[in-house]
C-alpha cells in the first residue's frame, strides 16, 4: 500500500466508537476505557501521518500522549477508587449529590 | 491486492470487533480484555507503519502496565458486574444523540477516505524509528516536553497517594 | 517563589525569543500572562491558608499541586507548538483534578473531582485527535509553520485541516467552559473547595483563552474567514445560556459558575473578532475578570467555618450589618461583573464590544449588551440581599479575619477599582503584549 488512508479510516472509526462509548456507558470505569480508546485511535492517526510525511515527529507525539495517558490513568483510577469507597458504586448516575 | 492490504484488513476487522466488544460487554473485566486486544492489534499496525519502537511501547506500557492497572482496580473494587439499569429520564436523549454523533463522525471519515484514497502517497524515504533515533529526538529537540512529562508523572504519583491514603 | 517569578518579569520584558527547538516563545504576550497567573496564584495561596484551616483540609500537598498547575498555565502562555499546548493543558488539568478532590471525604468534593476528570479526559481526547488531523494535513505541529503552509496554499487537504481545527476548538471549549460544552462547570465549581473553584474560574479560563488565541489567531489565522462565524456563534450561545440559567440559581457558587460561563462568552466574542483590538480586549478582560472574580470568592470564603459552608444566597441576607467590609467587597465584585463604571469590568467589556463592532460583528455586540442587562438582575439581587434584607434567624458564624485573607481582599479590590478608574497603565502593558503577539490579520 502506498497510502495511509485505510489507517486513517480505521482510526476515525475507533475514535467515533470511543465517543459513543463515552456518551452511552454509565459506569465510570467503562467511560474511562472509552477515553483510552479515543486516545489510542489518535495515536494510530499520528503514526500513520508520520509514515505519510516520512517524519519522526508524529511518532514523538505518540510517545508523549502515552506518557500523559499513564499519568491520567493513575489519577483517574485513584479518583474512581475514592468515590467507590464512599458510595459503593462506580455508576455515574449515582452521583446525584450535585444536581446537574 | 497486496499481502499488506490483506493483513491490514484482517487486523482492522479484529480491532473494530474488539471495540464493539468493549462497548457492548456487560462485564468490566471482559471489556478491559477487549481493549487489550484492540491495543495489541494497533501495535501490529504500528509495526506495519514503520514504528517498531512504539509498537513495543504500546504492548508493554499501554496493553501491559495501564490495562493491568485497570484490571487491578476493577477486581479490587469488585465492580466487574455492570448493572445496566434503565437510563434516567433526563439522560434518555443521550443515547440517540451519541449514536447520531458517531454516525456523523463516520460519514465524515468515509468522505475523507473516498476523497483522499490514492491521492496521497507515502514519503518515499523510509525513516529509521528505532530506540536510538527516538532517544536522540527525545533528548534533543523534545527535551522540554520530556521534562514537563516527568513533572506530570510526579504530579500523578502525588495525586494517587493523596487521594487514596486513609487518614 | 511566586513573588520571585513576578519580580523577575520586568527584567525579561521587551525580549522576543523562541527557545527549546522553537517550541516555546518568550514574548510580551507570554510574560503578560505569566504575571497574571502569578498574581492569581499568590491571591489563592493567601486565601487558602485560612480556608483550609476553617474547613479542616490539612493537606500540605495543596500548595505544590497549585504550583504545578500554575506552572502548566505559564507554559501554556509560552507555547507555540501544538505538542506544548497539549502537554501544558495536561500539566494544568491533572493537578486540578486532584485539588478538586482534596476536601475528601466530603462526597460532593469527590464527585466534583470525578466529573471534572472524566470530562477533562474526554476533552483531551478531542484535542489530541484534532492535533493529529492538523498534523496530517500540514506535516507539522509548529504553529508558525502551520500558518505559513496555509498561507502558501501548501495544504491540499483542507477538509482534514478543518476537521482538525474543529476538534481542537471543541477540546479547548470544554476547558474554558463555553456552551454547549459547559455542562460540567456548575457541578464541579460547586463541589470543589472554594479557593480551588476561584483558581479554576480565573486562571484555568485565562490559560484556555491563551491557547485559543495562540492557536486560532496565530496558527490558524489564514483560515479566519472560516472559523470566525463558528466562534461568534459559540460566543452568542455561551452568553445567552450562561446569563439566562444564572437567573434561576439559588446557590451563590452555582450562580458564579454560570456567570463564569457567561463571561467565557464575552471573551469568545473578543476571539471571534480576530483582530488586534479583540486580542487587547481579551487580555484586558482576563485581568479585570480575574480580579473581580477573586474578590467575590475571597469574600465568600469569610462565610466558612468548620461547621460547613452555607452557599445559598439566603445565607447572605443582612451580611452588611454583620460584616460591612466583606459585604462591600462582594457588592463591588457584583457591580464589576455586571459591568458598571467605574469598575474594571466596565472597561473590559467596553473593549470587547468595541472589538466586535470593529470586525462587523454588530449583532454579537448587541447580544452581549442585552445579556449584560439581563445579568444585572441576578448580580444586583445579591447586593439587595446583603444590604436591604434582615439576617436570617440563626446566621452562620463568620470566619474571623486573618492577615492572609485581608491582604488578598485588598489586592483584588485595588485591582478592580484601579483598572476601572485608571485603565491606561494596564492598557499600555496589554498593547505591548499584543504587539509582540503579532496579530497579522485584517
Amino acid at each position: 500500500m502506498n497510502t495511509v488512508s485505510p489507517y486513517i479510516l480505521l482510526s476515525a472509526i475507533l475514535f467515533s466508537m470511543g465517543v459513543i462509548g463515552f456518551l452511552t456507558r454509565r459506569n465510570a470505569i467503562m467511560i474511562f476505557m472509552s477515553v483510552e480508546l479515543m486516545l489510542n485511535s489518535a495515536n494510530l492517526a499520528f503514526v500513520a501521518f508520520a509514515h505519510q510525511w516520512g517524519q519522526l515527529d508524529g511518532q514523538m507525539f505518540v510517545f508523549f500522549v502515552m506518557a500523559v495517558a499513564a499519568a491520567e490513568v493513575a489519577v483517574g483510577l485513584a479518583l474512581i477508587v475514592t468515590v467507590f469507597r464512599s458510595k459503593k458504586s462506580a455508576n455515574v448516575d449515582d452521583l446525584h449529590q450535585l444536581k446537574g | 491486492m497486496t499481502s499488506e492490504l490483506i493483513v491490514f484488513i484482517v487486523l482492522a476487522i479484529i480491532s473494530v470487533l474488539a471495540a464493539v466488544g468493549l462497548l457492548s460487554s456487560r462485564n468490566a473485566v471482559y471489556a478491559a480484555l477487549f481493549l487489550i486486544l484492540n491495543f495489541a492489534t494497533v501495535a501490529v499496525l504500528y509495526l506495519m507503519l514503520n514504528a517498531p519502537f512504539l509498537a513495543i511501547i504500546q504492548i508493554s506500557v499501554y496493553a501491559g502496565a495501564i490495562m493491568v492497572l485497570f484490571l487491578f482496580v476493577i477486581m479490587l473494587l469488585g465492580a466487574e458486574r455492570l448493572n445496566q439499569a434503565a437510563p434516567q429520564p433526563g439522560l434518555r436523549w443521550q443515547r440517540p444523540l451519541a449514536i447520531g454523533l458517531g454516525a456523523l463522525l463516520l460519514i465524515q471519515a468515509a468522505y475523507v477516505f473516498i476523497t483522499r484514497f490514492n491521492s496521497t502517497t507515502v514519503a518515499p524515504n523510509l525513516i529509521q524509528a528505532g530506540p536510538m533515533e527516538i532517544g536522540l529526538k527525545l533528548f534533543g529537540p523534545y527535551l522540554l516536553p520530556f521534562e514537563v512529562t516527568s513533572i506530570l508523572l510526579l504530579v500523578a504519583i502525588i495525586g494517587a497517594v493523596v487521594l487514596t491514603r486513609e487518614k | 517563589m511566586l513573588v520571585v517569578v513576578l519580580g523577575s518579569l520586568p527584567l525579561l520584558a521587551g525580549q522576543n525569543l523562541v527557545g527549546f527547538a522553537n517550541m516555546t516563545a518568550l514574548d510580551g504576550y507570554a510574560l503578560f500572562l505569566d504575571g497574571l497567573f502569578a498574581i492569581v496564584a499568590i491571591v489563592i495561596v493567601l486565601l487558602t491558608l485560612r480556608y483550609n484551616q476553617d474547613r479542616g483540609i490539612m493537606r500540605g500537598e495543596f500548595y505544590p499541586l497549585l504550583m504545578f498547575s500554575a506552572g502548566g498555565m505559564m507554559l501554556m502562555g509560552h507555547a507555540v507548538n501544538l505538542l506544548i499546548v497539549f502537554v501544558a493543558i495536561e500539566l494544568l488539568s491533572i493537578p486540578l483534578y486532584i485539588l478538586c478532590g482534596l476536601a475528601r471525604p466530603r462526597v460532593d468534593s469527590e464527585e466534583s473531582a470525578m466529573k471534572y476528570f472524566l470530562l477533562g479526559a474526554f476533552a483531551s481526547g478531542f484535542l489530541v485527535y484534532g492535533i493529529a488531523l492538523i498534523y496530517g494535513a500540514t506535516g507539522t505541529t509548529q504553529l508558525s509553520e502551520i500558518a505559513r503552509k496555509i498561507s502558501a496554499k501548501e495544504v491540499p487537504e483542507t477538509l482534514l485541516l478543518y476537521a482538525g481545527a474543529a476538534l481542537v476548538l471543541v477540546g479547548l471549549s470544554f476547558k474554558v467552559g463555553a456552551a454547549p460544552f459547559h455542562m460540567w462547570t456548575p457541578d464541579v465549581y460547586e463541589g470543589a473547595p472554594t479557593t480551588v473553584t476561584a483558581f479554576m474560574a480565573t486562571a484555568t479560563k485565562a490559560a484556555g483563552f491563551a491557547a485559543l488565541l495562540r492557536v486560532f489567531l496565530f496558527g490558524l489565522a489564514p483560515l479566519a474567514s472560516t472559523w470566525q462565524p463558528i466562534i461568534a456563534g459559540l460566543a452568542a450561545l455561551t452568553m445567552i445560556v450562561g446569563n439566562l440559567v444564572a437567573l434561576s440559581q439559588t446557590n451563590l457558587k452555582r450562580m458564579l459558575a454560570y456567570s463564569s460561563i457567561a463571561h467565557a462568552g464575552y471573551l469568545l466574542m473578543g476571539v471571534a473578532s480576530g483582530n488586534a483590538a479583540g486580542t487587547t480586549g481579551v487580555l484586558f478582560y482576563l485581568v479585570s475578570y480575574a480580579f473581580t472574580t477573586l474578590a467575590a470568592f475571597a469574600a465568600m470564603t469569610s462565610l466558612n467555618t468548620a461547621a460547613g459552608e452555607d452557599q445559598s444566597i439566603e445565607a447572605y441576607a443582612g451580611l452588611f450589618r454583620r460584616n460591612p467590609l466583606v459585604a462591600l467587597v462582594l457588592g463591588l465584585a457584583m457591580l464589576s461583573l455586571t459591568g458598571v463604571p467605574p469598575t474594571a469590568g466596565f472597561v473590559g467589556k467596553y473593549f470587547l464590544f468595541q472589538a466586535a463592532i470593529e470586525s462587523n460583528l454588530v449583532w454579537l455586540a448587541i447580544i452581549g449588551v442585552l445579556t449584560s442587562v439581563v445579568s444585572a438582575y441576578f448580580y444586583l439581587r445579591i447586593i439587595v440581599t446583603m444590604f436591604m434584607r434582615e439576617p436570617v434567624a440563626e446566621p452562620q458564624p463568620l470566619s474571623t479575619a486573618n492577615l492572609g485573607r485581608s491582604v488578598a481582599l485588598a489586592i483584588t479590590v485595588i485591582g478592580t477599582l484601579v483598572f476601572g478608574i485608571l485603565p491606561a497603565p494596564l492598557l499600555q502593558l496589554v498593547n505591548t503584549a499584543v504587539t509582540a503577539f503579532g496579530v497579522t490579520m485584517h
